[in-house]
C-alpha cells in the first residue's frame, strides 16, 4: 500500500515519476482526441490505424540500422510508425469510398494486412545481427522499463499538440459529428474535416505506443468518452471530462503498475478506464443504469398508484399486489384492503380528473393540450383553473366514493 | 395580384402588372437569371448507374416562397444536396444571388430532413441553434453574450425559448423541426432552403413555420422548400418547381400548378380523384 502512495505522489524514484507524467499527458491528449471519433461513430477506424503503425516501426528500425544507427531512436520508430499508420488510415478511407464494401470491411482488411506485415517485418528483425535487443515487440503491448526523459518530452509536446489541435477544430467537428449534410451546405469541407479528425487519432496513437502499445491504445481513445458521455448532455464538456477522466487513468494506472514490479502499465492504465467507466455505467445520475432503473420504478408506482385509484373510485376489486402494497403504503388504503378516508378523497378526485379530461377533448379542440393526457399529468398542469371550472359546469357535482370497495 | 407576385414580376424584367401567367420559368430574361438567389443549369445526379435528377433547369425568383414538389424519390431531396454540394454532382452549374455557389456560402442555410441525424447526441438545443453561428465564429473566436442573445432571439422565433437548455432527443418532432429553422434562422442568410419542413410534424408546428418563412418574405429573402402536402401549396407558396427526375414544369403557383402538370408529375401515383380534391383550374402543361 505504501509503494502505491508513494507512486501516486510521484516518490516512487525518477523513472516511475516519468512515467506516471508521460501517462497522465498521454491519457489526456487521447480522451480528447477520441471524443470525436466516439460521437461521428467511427471507434473501429482507430484500431485499423493502430494496427498499421507496426510495419512502421519494423521499416523504421531497418532503414535506421541500414544507415548505420542503432535503430532503437524512439523519434525515428514513431516516424516510421505515423507514415504507415497514415497509409492505413487513407486506404481504409479509400475502400470505403470507391468500392462497394462498407467501412468495417475495410477496417478488417487493412487492420489484418499491415499487422500481418509488421509481425512478418519484426520475425525479419529478429534474425538480424543488430535485432536481437531491439525490443520492437514491446511496441504490442507498452513498455514502460527504462523510459527515458526524452521519450515523455515526445509524449508531452505530441500530446500538448493534438489537444491544441481538438480545441482549435472543436466546432467544424463538432458539426461534421451531429449533421455533416449540414456542416457540407455551410460550406466545410467534410471529408477533410474527417480526415483531420483521423490524423489527430493518428497522432494520440503513435505517440502512445511506448507506453500502452497498439493494441490497447483503442481503449484510451474510446472508453474515456463512452465514460465521460455519462456525466453530460454537452459535446464540449464530453472533451474535457473524457480528457480529464484519461489523465486520471494513465496516472493512477501507471502508479499502480509502478507499485508491483510484475504488472504492466498499459493493461492496468486500461484496466483503470474501465473501473471508471463501470463506476460511471452504475452510478450517472441521469444516464446510469442506477439511476434508470430507479426512475423506471417510481414511474410503475405511480401508474399503480393511479390505476389503484380509479378502481377504488369504481368500487372495482384490487388483486394486483404492487398496487396493494404501492396504496397500502401511501395510506390510501388499510391492511384489509378497506380505503381510508384519504383514499376515498383521492379516488374521488382521480375519477373526476379522468372525467375532466373527457369533457376537455370534446370541449377543448386544441390537441397539442389535449394531446398531452397520458394517465399521469395532473390536469392542473395542462389547463388553468378557469378551463377546469368550465369542464366542471358540464361534470357537475362531485360524487363520493364508497368505503368497502377494495380488497378481500 | 400579390405582393410576392409583383416581387416575381420585377424580377422577371416585366412591367408591374402584368400577368404573370405569361412569364412562365423558361421565359425568365437571361439578367434575371444571374439575379436569382438560386438558378441551377443542367443539373445530374446520379447513385451509380441511374440518374435520380436528370439535367435540370431551374430559376427560384427572390423575395418570394417556392415549393419543389414530386412524388417520393422523385429527387427533390437529391437536387438540394447536389445544389448545395452536399453531394458530387455528374454536370450541371449552380449560381446563387448570380455567383458560384462557394462565393456565396455565407448567404445560404439549409434545413435539412429531419432523419438525418442521431437524436442521442449530446447538444442542447441551444447548441444547435448555435451551430448556425460557426462559419462566423470561425474557430478560435469564442461566443460572446450578443451571440448567445442572438441565438436565443432565433428560438423565440420559433417559439422554442423553454426548451433551450434540453438535449434535442428529449424534444417532440415537431419541436426538433422548429430547432433545425432558428439553427438556418442564426446564420441570417438571404436563401433559405428547407427538405420537407412539414414532414411529420404537429399542426401548431406547421403553423409556427409557415409563419416564420412568411415573415422571411417579408424581409424580401427567398424560401424554397421540398414540399409533400398538395393541399397547401396554394395557400402557402408562390412559385413551383414540379420535378421527376426531370424537370416537369415551372413558375407561379396560379399558373403553374395545374391538374394537368401534376398529372404530368405523378404519372399514374395520383389518382384522378386526389386531383379533383384540390379544385385546379384545368389546362395541360
Ligand atoms: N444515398 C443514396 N444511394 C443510392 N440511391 C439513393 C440515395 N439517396 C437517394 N437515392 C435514390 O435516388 C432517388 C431520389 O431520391 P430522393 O432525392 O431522396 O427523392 P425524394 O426526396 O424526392 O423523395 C430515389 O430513387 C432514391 O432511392
Ligand atoms: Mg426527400
Amino acid at each position: 500500500m505504501s509503494d502505491l502512495l508513494a507512486a501516486l505522489t510521484l516518490q516512487a524514484g525518477y523513472n516511475a515519476a516519468l512515467v506516471a507524467i508521460g501517462a497522465a499527458l498521454l491519457g489526456f491528449a487521447a480522451g480528447a482526441a477520441g471524443t470525436f471519433l466516439f460521437l461521428r461513430k467511427r471507434a473501429l477506424v482507430s484500431d485499423a490505424v493502430a494496427h498499421a503503425t507496426l510495419p512502421g516501426v519494423g521499416l523504421a528500425f531497418i532503414l535506421m540500422v541500414a544507415l548505420g544507427g542503432d535503430g532503437r531512436s524512439l523519434l525515428g520508430l514513431l516516424a516510421g510508425s505515423a507514415v504507415t499508420a497514415g497509409v492505413g488510415l487513407l486506404l481504409v478511407e479509400w475502400i470505403a469510398r470507391r468500392t462497394r464494401l462498407a467501412e468495417d470491411a475495410a477496417i478488417g482488411a487493412v487492420l489484418s494486412v499491415f499487422f500481418g506485415i509488421g509481425v512478418v517485418l519484426l520475425t525479419v528483425i529478429q534474425t538480424m545481427s543488430s535485432g536481437r535487443q531491439a525490443g520492437l515487440e514491446s511496441f504490442l503491448l507498452g513498455s514502460t522499463a527504462g523510459m527515458l526523459y526524452l521519450d515523455a518530452v515526445v509524449i508531452a509536446v505530441g500530446g500538448a499538440l493534438s489537444v491544441l489541435a481538438v480545441w482549435v477544430l472543436r466546432r467544424p467537428m463538432t458539426l461534421v459529428s451531429f449533421d455533416p449534410d449540414y456542416a457540407a451546405a455551410c460550406g466545410y469541407d467534410v471529408r477533410r474535416i474527417d480526415l483531420a479528425m483521423m490524423a489527430l487519432v493518428m497522432a494520440v496513437t503513435v505517440i502512445g505506443l511506448k507506453i500502452v502499445g497498439l493494441i490497447l491504445i483503442v481503449a484510451m481513445l474510446i472508453v474515456p468518452p463512452v465514460t465521460a458521455r455519462f456525466w453530460t448532455e454537452r459535446a464540449g464538456r464530453v472533451i474535457w471530462i473524457a480528457a480529464g477522466l484519461g489523465a486520471v487513468s494513465g496516472y493512477v494506472g501507471a502508479a499502480v503498475s509502478a507499485s508491483a514490479p510484475a504488472l504492466p502499465t498499459g493493461p492496468i492504465i486500461v484496466l483503470t478506464a474501465t473501473a471508471l467507466f463501470l463506476l460511471s455505467l452504475l452510478f450517472a445520475p441521469a444516464r446510469g443504469v442506477l439511476a434508470a432503473v430507479l426512475r423506471h420504478r417510481r414511474f410503475q408506482r405511480r401508474v399503480h398508484r393511479r390505476q389503484g385509484l380509479l378502481a377504488l373510485a369504481r368500487g372495482e376489486l384490487i388483486h394486483d399486489p404492487l398496487t396493494l402494497s404501492v396504496l397500502r403504503r401511501a395510506g390510501l388504503i388499510r391492511a384489509d384492503g378497506v380505503a381510508t378516508e384519504a383514499g376515498r378523497a383521492q379516488a374521488a378526485k382521480a375519477a373526476r380528473d379522468e372525467h375532466r379530461w373527457e369533457i376537455a377533448r370534446l370541449v377543448n379542440q386544441d390537441t397539442a393540450l389535449t394531446g398531452r393526457y397520458d394517465g399521469l399529468t395532473p390536469i392542473e398542469r395542462v389547463f388553468t383553473a378557469d378551463q377546469i371550472a368550465e369542464f366542471d359546469r358540464h361534470l357537475g357535482p362531485p360524487r363520493p366514493v364508497a368505503g368497502d370497495a377494495a380488497g378481500a | 395580384m400579390t405582393p410576392t407576385m409583383t416581387t416575381a414580376a420585377r424580377l422577371a424584367g416585366l412591367p408591374a402588372g402584368l400577368d404573370l401567367a405569361a412569364a412562365d420559368g423558361e421565359a425568365l430574361h437571361p439578367e434575371a437569371a444571374a439575379e436569382s438567389p438560386l438558378s441551377i443549369r443542367g443539373l445530374t445526379v446520379s447513385y451509380g448507374e441511374k440518374p435520380a435528377v436528370f439535367s435540370v433547369d431551374a430559376t427560384f425568383p427572390d423575395g418570394a416562397l417556392s415549393a419543389i414538389i414530386g412524388p417520393n424519390g422523385a429527387g427533390k431531396s437529391t437536387l438540394l444536396k447536389a445544389a448545395l454540394g452536399i453531394i458530387p454532382r455528374l454536370s450541371g452549374e449552380v449560381s446563387v444571388f448570380g455567383r458560384p455557389i462557394d462565393a456565396a456560402r455565407a448567404r445560404i442555410a439549409y434545413v435539412p430532413q429531419r432523419a438525418s441525424v442521431d437524436w442521442d447526441f449530446p447538444t442542447s438545443v441551444l447548441d444547435v441553434v448555435s451551430m448556425g453561428l460557426y462559419r462566423r465564429l470561425g474557430l478560435l473566436r469564442r461566443m460572446r453574450s450578443e451571440e448567445r442573445a442572438h441565438a436565443l432571439a432565433c428560438l423565440e422565433r420559433v417559439g422554442m425559448t423553454d426548451f433551450a437548455d434540453r438535449q434535442i432527443g428529449q424534444l417532440s418532432g415537431g419541436q426538433q423541426q422548429r430547432v433545425f429553422l432558428a439553427r438556418a434562422l442564426a446564420q441570417g442568410a438571404d436563401l433559405y432552403l428547407l427538405d420537407e419542413p412539414f414532414a411529420g410534424v404537429d399542426a401548431a408546428t406547421e403553423r409556427a413555420i409557415i409563419e416564420v418563412l412568411k415573415s422571411l418574405r417579408a424581409e424580401g429573402r427567398a424560401v424554397v422548400c421540398v414540399h409533400h402536402d398538395l393541399s397547401t401549396v396554394e395557400s402557402y407558396f408562390d412559385h413551383v418547381f414540379l420535378i421527376n427526375v426531370r424537370r416537369i414544369a415551372e413558375g407561379p403557383v396560379a399558373s403553374t400548378f395545374t391538374a394537368g402538370n401534376l398529372q404530368a408529375t405523378y404519372g399514374g401515383r395520383l389518382a384522378a380523384g386526389h386531383i379533383e380534391q384540390l379544385r385546379l383550374g384545368g389546362g395541360t402543361a
